[in-house]
């Protein structure tokens, strides 16, 4: 066990943990962020992104050892955000009704969210692209690219 | 007008009683038919008369419904309380849905699975908001002293017309829980529909964006351990010893033991292959991951390995050679087939595939000697309760089972084990733990879409009409047939036949049994035989239902042929069917299960020499839409789960292992891969409702090779497609 101290979502937060711990289970363990999900734990379906100083990581691959004082973004981050991007990406989710089960959108979200950020006009090429680490079996990826699509047009 | 009895034999299906903190209580079983069928009537359950739903009016006007059914992603936590709200007439904006305090004594017909749910709640859902609302009606009208006919409401109000006045339901809640419930009640006729119909945002939408804890995975109590099992590699071998010192040395690991969980009655939902594992239970997620990985086990065979060219010989043997059920037999076929001036014959297989729900299988479990808590996501709570108590000699009426929302389900959160191996862990360290499943557990458990093989027959005569059909499948652990579905009934001379190989392999329903795979074969030959035949596959299709409705043959077909034709025809007017497209390659396909009907074109596009697919119309009579925002949403999801498993997913075995283990190796569909637009017609029809979570997803592997074929000419004939080498263009 070590002690860390981190910043996640604004506030420094002290965790005791083995250092090779990946940041989605300090996330969900430690510190009672559950909206993270575990979906593999090999960086292959995208239901654990985080944002690492705002780009997206797949938290299951990334052991907290090596976060040091870099932001880490979570979906309660995002969610009690009063940043425009973030409540037009929330809006827009809400409004096309995207989910089904749910258990993927966390992650769909955050990876939407960093794309946006970088990318406030992405193409459908650019979409596809930068969405295809993010599984869902409920299968609700036309109404995402919606989603990304009407946030898009409200940030430009 | 409907007119429904709340009483059957003088039990009621309903319940009025006080609210606690103000306001009427209406309890009423959400699974009831009120309006029952004869057989229904004779064989009338007992589960019918438990109460396991609540309308709650408060004082302030606020409705909330306690709903019991579990939500797997089908939305129906919006659309069932929905129906109750209509025939209440409240604002919808008014009323809250809550998830009942779940447990299995109350609860006893809480079951997802099937796209049953709606179906069966139809009729009870109405008749409790219509009787809530007359008893309101009737409260008023004893308070004016008026006629109950005298009044009206509109949005819980009620208001008597002559003299103006008004009254909300709120303030007569009280009062109308003193009064007795009425014996007959009318429903609302379907055109005065309000709240039905619309389309409606999921309840839980807000929830699910900001992360908030609704699924079994993020459950936690204090003190809780966490728990993961080992179960052996390969089918067919069993457990011999492992380092067991080591792992309990291991940092964070409190216990490691091996757990049995063989029931001791055989029950339909406790299929598992594995049913001696090695627990590990620790402290943290990472800690117990880690000690898992740190396993140094012995196995040994039991039985023998299993290989996925094994499976394929074997099921093509069983359709030469193997034992034969004749199913169905119309006239004679094989005589058909003799005098025919034209026989196509295919073969169509698919191989096993997981049900790769994106929540992991978990739960949680708090057991004693005495009494067993379980919490998690499960489809059928009342069986994982009963084999729990059975596997641990706990009387049921300690056992509980309460429910989370669920990560999917697709039919694999039928099935039981992970729950008792939960419990199994919890009663034998004594503690409270959460079991968890990594993602490699979840994938090679076995309980999976079994491998199937079908070969078609049609026999053409010199004008081309068919005279004669064929169907002859097996499956592992059982023959994907539908004997009494359509061509049956179609076709004068018809023959289905059934065949099956056993395997050490556990196989169990997957969104739509049997019609996953069985759909897209038969779609795919059809419009084989329909070119055969020089005919357009929509007009080909069309003159058979024209001949299952003028002419029937047999009695037992399981099919409407005129709301068959319907959606057919109503999805070849919106797609334009028949004005040809430069560069667009389209296929067809339509099919009924699960009491609802589906048609689908399928238009596909070249990329740079790689196929898109650009559209995908889709018409669906499943009666009245409830809800058409979740409707829409769930028929997408559907197509898009079918293309996405019918092209690239695939579970093979080596020795027993299945060799896809993770997202790596095993293919789901990806973003990019799905259709740029999907389009969805209702046919609009007034018929009572059915369900909506499975029936697109079969036809749409047939649409797909049909498009592929037009776009490459090469018909495919086993799934998954990717894996034939289509050249396009
Ligand atoms: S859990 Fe991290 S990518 Fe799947
Ligand atoms: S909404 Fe269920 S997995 Fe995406």
């Amino acid at each position: 066990m070590a002690k860390f101290n981190i910043n996640i979502n604004g506030t420094t937060k002290k965790i005791d943990a083995d250092p090779d711990t990946p940041v989605l289970w300090v996330l969900r363990d430690h510190l009672d962020l559950v909206g993270t999900k575990y979906g593999c734990g090999i960086a292959q379906c995208g239901a654990c992104t985080v944002h690492l100083n705002g780009s997206a990581i797949r938290s299951c691959s990334v052991a907290i050892s090596t976060v040091g004082d870099q932001k880490i973004t979570t979906i309660e981050g995002i969610s009690k955000s009063s940043e425009k991007l973030e409540n037009i990406v929330k809006e827009a989710w809400l409004t096309h009704d995207v989910a089904q089960c749910g258990y993927c959108q966390s992650g769909q979200i955050m990876n939407a969210t960093a794309l946006l950020k970088i990318n406030p006009n992405p193409s459908d090429t650019d979409i596809d692209r930068a969405m295809t680490g993010n599984i869902c079996r409920c299968g609700t990826y036309t109404r995402i690219k919606t989603a990304i699509k009407t946030a898009a047009a409200q940030l430009t | 007008m409907t007119l429904v009895k709340t009483k059957y034999n003088r039990r009621s299906f309903l319940k009025v009683s006080a609210a606690s903190g103000g306001g009427m209580m209406l309890g009423f079983s959400w699974l009831a038919s009120c309006n029952p069928t004869k057989e229904q009537a004779l064989s009338m359950p007992e589960s019918w008369f438990d109460i396991n739903a609540f309308i709650k009016i408060g004082e302030n006007g606020l409705v909330t419904i306690f709903s019991p059914n579990p939500e797997i992603g089908q939305n129906i936590k919006t659309s069932m309380p929905m129906v109750v709200a209509e025939e209440l007439d409240v604002a919808w904006k008014n009323v809250i849905v809550e998830q009942a305090a779940l447990d299995t004594h109350k609860y006893e017909r809480q079951i997802a699975g099937g796209s049953q749910s709606i179906r069966r709640g139809w009729q009870g859902l109405r008749m409790a908001g219509a009787t809530a609302r007359h008893m309101l009606m009737e409260a008023a009208a004893n308070e004016w002293k008026v006629t109950v006919s005298s009044l009206s409401t509109n949005e819980g109000i009620i208001k008597h017309d002559e003299s103006n006045r008004t009254m909300s339901y709120g303030q007569m809640a009280a009062t109308a829980s003193t009064l007795e419930v009425p014996e007959n009640i009318e429903l609302k006729d379907p055109k005065d529909f309000k709240i039905i119909g619309q389309p409606t945002k999921n309840v839980d939408g807000e929830k699910i964006i900001s992360g908030a804890p609704l699924f079994g995975l993020d459950f936690k109590r204090e003190g809780m351990k966490i728990s993961m099992i080992e179960h052996s590699p390969a089918f067919g071998m069993k457990l011999k010893g492992f380092n067991e010192e080591v792992i309990k040395s291991m940092p964070g690991i409190s216990d490691v033991l091996v757990v049995n969980t063989a029931p001791k009655e055989a029950a339909w939902s406790n299929v598992n292959a594995f049913t001696e594992v090695i627990a590990i239970v620790g402290n943290t997620t990472w800690q117990v991951m880690k000690a898992k990985k740190a396993l140094i086990v012995e196995w040994e065979w039991d039985s023998p390995a299993e290989d996925s060219q094994d499976h394929e010989f074997k099921l093509a043997q069983s359709l030469q050679t193997g034992v034969k059920e004749l199913a169905r037999k119309d006239g004679n076929a094989e005589e058909a087939f003799k005098k025919a001036h034209n026989v196509i014959e295919k073969t169509y297989s698919a191989p096993f595939l997981a049900h790769n729900t994106m929540e992991p299988m978990n739960f949680f479990a708090d057991v004693s000697k005495a009494k067993a808590e379980l919490i998690g996501p499960i489809q059928t709570p009342e069986a994982m309760g009963k084999s729990i108590s059975n596997l641990l000699d706990i009387p049921i009426e300690n056992v509980t089972v309460m429910l989370t929302r669920m990560g999917g389900g697709f039919g694999r959160r039928l099935y039981g084990n992970f729950g008792l191996e939960a419990a199994t862990i919890s009663y034998n360290t004594g503690k409270p733990i959460k079991l968890i499943y990594t993602r490699e557990d979840d994938m090679t458990q076995g309980v999976y879409r079994p491998a199937y093989k079908v070969k078609y027959r049609a026999a053409l005569d010199e004008k081309n009409e068919l005279i004669g059909f064929s169907i002859h499948g097996t499956g592992i652990h059982g023959s994907p047939v539908f004997e009494n579905r359509f061509p049956a009934g179609a076709v004068p001379n018809y023959l289905a036949e059934k065949m099956s190989i056993d395997s050490n392999i556990s196989t169990g329903a997957w969104r739509a049994p049997r019609s996953n795979f069985i759909a897209g074969a038969e779609q795919s030959f059809l419009d084989e035989v329909a070119e055969a035949a020089g005919k357009d596959p929509i007009d080909f299709r069309l003159e058979l239902f024209d001949r299952a409705i003028k002419n029937p043959i047999g009695t037992d077909n399981d099919y409407d042929p005129q709301r068959y034709a319907g959606v057919l025809e109503l999805v070849r007017d919106k797609s334009n069917w028949g004005v040809k497209t430069e560069g667009v390659y389209r296929g067809v396909s339509a099919y009924f299960c699960h009491n609802t009907y589906v048609a689908q074109v399928l238009d596909m596009v070249l990329i740079n020499g790689k196929h898109k697919i650009k559209k995908v119309w889709c018409a669906i009579d499943c009666g009245i839409v409830i809800n058409p925002e979740g409707a829409i949403n769930q028929a997408e999801g559907g197509i898009i789960d079918g293309i996405g498993h019918a092209m690239y997913s695939n579970l093979t075995f080596d020795k027993g292992s299945p060799i896809q283990k993770n997202f790596d190796t095993y293919s789901m569909i990806r973003h990019h891969q799905a259709p740029s637009e999907i389009e969805v017609f209702f046919v609009d029809n007034g018929i009572d409702p059915t369900g909506l979570g499975e029936p697109t997803l079969p036809p749409i592997s047939g649409a797909l090779a049909n498009a592929i074929y037009q776009a490459s000419g090469q018909r495919l004939y086993k799934q998954p497609f990717i894996q034939q080498d289509i050249k396009l263009g």
